[in-house]
């Protein structure tokens, strides 16, 4: 006791010298976690195919599905562009139709209790089972699908947005009231930056959700329908028995939706980073 | 709104400050939220213009509510209030016991929102902005965040916001008690100054018996369960109040006064 007193112990470094090499470190192990799993996953995987010599037909290694993506890369590519014009069109109408409702109701509570039953209806109601009739209504076959996309992806902008449009904090709302501020006023600066978090946070749900969407009704429609989006790839691949460049499609189909993810949550980041609970950075 | 008032204000004979012009009337005012809990019951208040007024009393007897209902904020359940004139368009001043700030506008925004509403321009309005940041002792932070402030500047910006619309009534709910003692007196001082120079009327709600009696013309003191007004003890002391003020007898014996006042009114 008396010999730890007489001398410090030299092992443990300043607090400030502490920090920084942590917080590489975290950095560090959550890039790496990832990709150690990965590799044992395909390296398993490919082992598994090799060592049981299981036809390709039934499922493909790794090495042949990336080979097959390569391959068939002109084909696939084109098709994802196109589901991906799909989904970005239906998120673009479930944006303006969510944020529009949302906005509506938050104006009237006659038209809140008149139409949100119909947008939960909607929501419910699973879209594999419209989407065959919206295909036979609607004729134009691109329509039909975004109009399938967008029911899948309307209903979270709308309800968040909602919430966060009646989530002002009240005394901000009696200081308003106060100052005689207009409907407007207050839409603009204290409803709506209010409600952007909860906006960002349905955007983020629905982003995922126009993709699933779009490859729903791009099955649904089938052969009969756009022809060349990349679900119908995937379609097309599996009757023809093509095994890897079915997995080639759905790789594809994963990597745009983890895309479209990253790219709201960077967007969410933009624009809280400054201010919102859920963006700043805790420093203790 | 007319208002026939008879000249019985002239009886209390308070410090030389105090007019007799009624700003705001509370006549026989209760407020019964929904959740059934009496917060005031037959509250009669007259604030003259001029006035600096503190209401004092314990926790939960119905302080911000009264001064919610003035500032117009809410109707009360029984009787009437009338005045203030032209709240709305910034002629009334609300400092919130919270600090009320807007988290994704800067200090500057949120000092800038009552002018903004009434159609002032971010360039107009920026010379009466920086004077009140620099008032309350933040012009280096105009440009920050609430949430990069501490609780005692998120109060100064909340102080600020009240002051840059110039009110002539101010109602201040518990302005300073998250701020350390000399920030505090300073703000006290400097508040002072301002009622004396610009000729405003404050009600200004506190737990202090010291602050009360140093700032007011006046004390209303409260009881609680159900709300009312137990004393009302005008505070005659001379101006200019400053250091000595606070040493003298005069206001030591004023603050015993006060404070036996407010015991009675804690024990019913
Ligand atoms: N919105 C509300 N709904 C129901 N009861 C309320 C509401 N606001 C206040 N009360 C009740 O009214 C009473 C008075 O509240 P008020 O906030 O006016 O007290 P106060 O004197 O300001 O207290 P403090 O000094 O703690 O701030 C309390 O008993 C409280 O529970
Ligand atoms: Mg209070």
């Amino acid at each position: 006791m008396a010999r730890a007193l007489e001398s410090p112990p030299a092992s443990l470094p300043a607090p400030a010298e502490r920090a920084e090499p942590a917080a590489r470190e975290d950095r560090l192990a959550r890039i790496l976690a990832p990709i150690v799993i990965a590799i044992l996953v395909v390296g398993g995987w490919e082992a598994i195919v090799r060592v049981h010599e299981i036809p390709h037909y039934i499922l493909p290694g790794p090495s042949l599905i990336a080979r097959e993506l390569v391959e068939s890369w002109p084909v696939l590519w084109p098709s994802l562009l196109i589901t991906v014009k799909i989904a970005a069109l239906a998120l673009a109408a479930a944006i303006v139709g969510g944020v529009g409702l949302a906005l509506l109701c938050s104006l009237s509570r006659w038209i809140e209790i008149a139409l949100f039953p119909y947008a939960v209806v909607l929501q419910v109601t699973p879209v594999v089972s419209i989407a065959p009739l919206i295909l036979i209504y609607v004729d134009h076959t691109l329509t039909a699908v975004v109009l399938c996309a967008w029911i899948v992806a309307f209903f979270p902008i709308l309800s968040n947005t909602m919430l966060g449009l009646a989530s002002a904090d009240h005394n901000l709302r009696d200081l308003f009231e106060l100052y005689g501020a207009s409907r407007w006023q207050q839409l603009r600066l204290l409803r709506l930056p209010t409600a952007l978090p909860y906006f960002l946070g349905g955007l983020r749900i629905a982003g995922g959700l126009s993709l699933i969407g779009a490859v729903v009704a791009e099955y649904v429609a089938g052969t009969a329908g756009t022809g060349t989006g990349l679900a119908f790839r995937v379609l097309e691949a599996q009757y023809r028995l093509n095994i890897p460049r079915m997995f080639a499609g759905l790789l594809l189909l994963a990597l745009t939706g983890v895309a479209i993810y990253l790219l709201f949550g960077a967007l969410s980041h933009l624009l809280l980073h400054r201010w919102h609970e859920s963006a700043v950075r805790r420093e203790r | 709104m007319s208002l026939a008032l008879a000249p019985q204000t002239e009886a209390d004979e308070p410090g030389r400050e105090t007019a007799a012009t009624p700003l705001v009337r509370l006549e026989g005012v209760s407020k019964v939220f929904a959740n059934g809990t009496v917060a005031l019951a037959g509250l009669d208040l007259v604030i003259g213009r001029h006035e600096f007024v503190s209401l004092l009393g314990p926790s939960g007897c119905g302080k911000s509510t009264a001064l919610r209902l003035i500032a117009g904020l809410g109707r009360p359940t029984r009787g009437r209030i009338v005045g203030p004139e032209g709240a709305a368009r910034g002629a009334v001043g609300f400092v919130f016991q919270e600090p009320t700030l807007m988290p994704w506008a800067t200090v500057f925004d949120n000092v800038w929102l009552p002018l903004r509403l009434q159609g002032i321009g971010r360039r107009e309005a920026e010379p009466r902005v920086g004077e009140v940041l620099a008032m309350v002792g933040l012009a280096d932070f105009a440009h920050a965040y609430p949430r990069e402030l501490s609780g005692g500047m998120k109060m100064r910006v909340s102080i600020a916001r009240a002051l840059v619309t110039r009110p002539s009534l101010l109602l201040m709910d518990e302005p300073f008690a998250a701020l350390d003692e000399i920030t505090r007196l300073k703000l006290n001082d400097e508040l002072l100054a301002l009622w004396r120079a610009q000729s405003w009327t404050v009600v200004f709600v506190t737990h202090s018996v010291y602050e009360s009696v140093y700032l007011s013309t006046r004390i209303v003191v409260m009881a609680p369960r159900p709300g009312r007004v137990v004393a009302d003890l005008p505070i005659d002391a001379p101006w200019p109040r400053d250091e000595a003020f606070r040493t003298s007898t005069a206001y030591n014996a004023l603050c015993r006064r006060v404070s036996a006042e407010l015991h009675r009114a804690m024990e019913g």
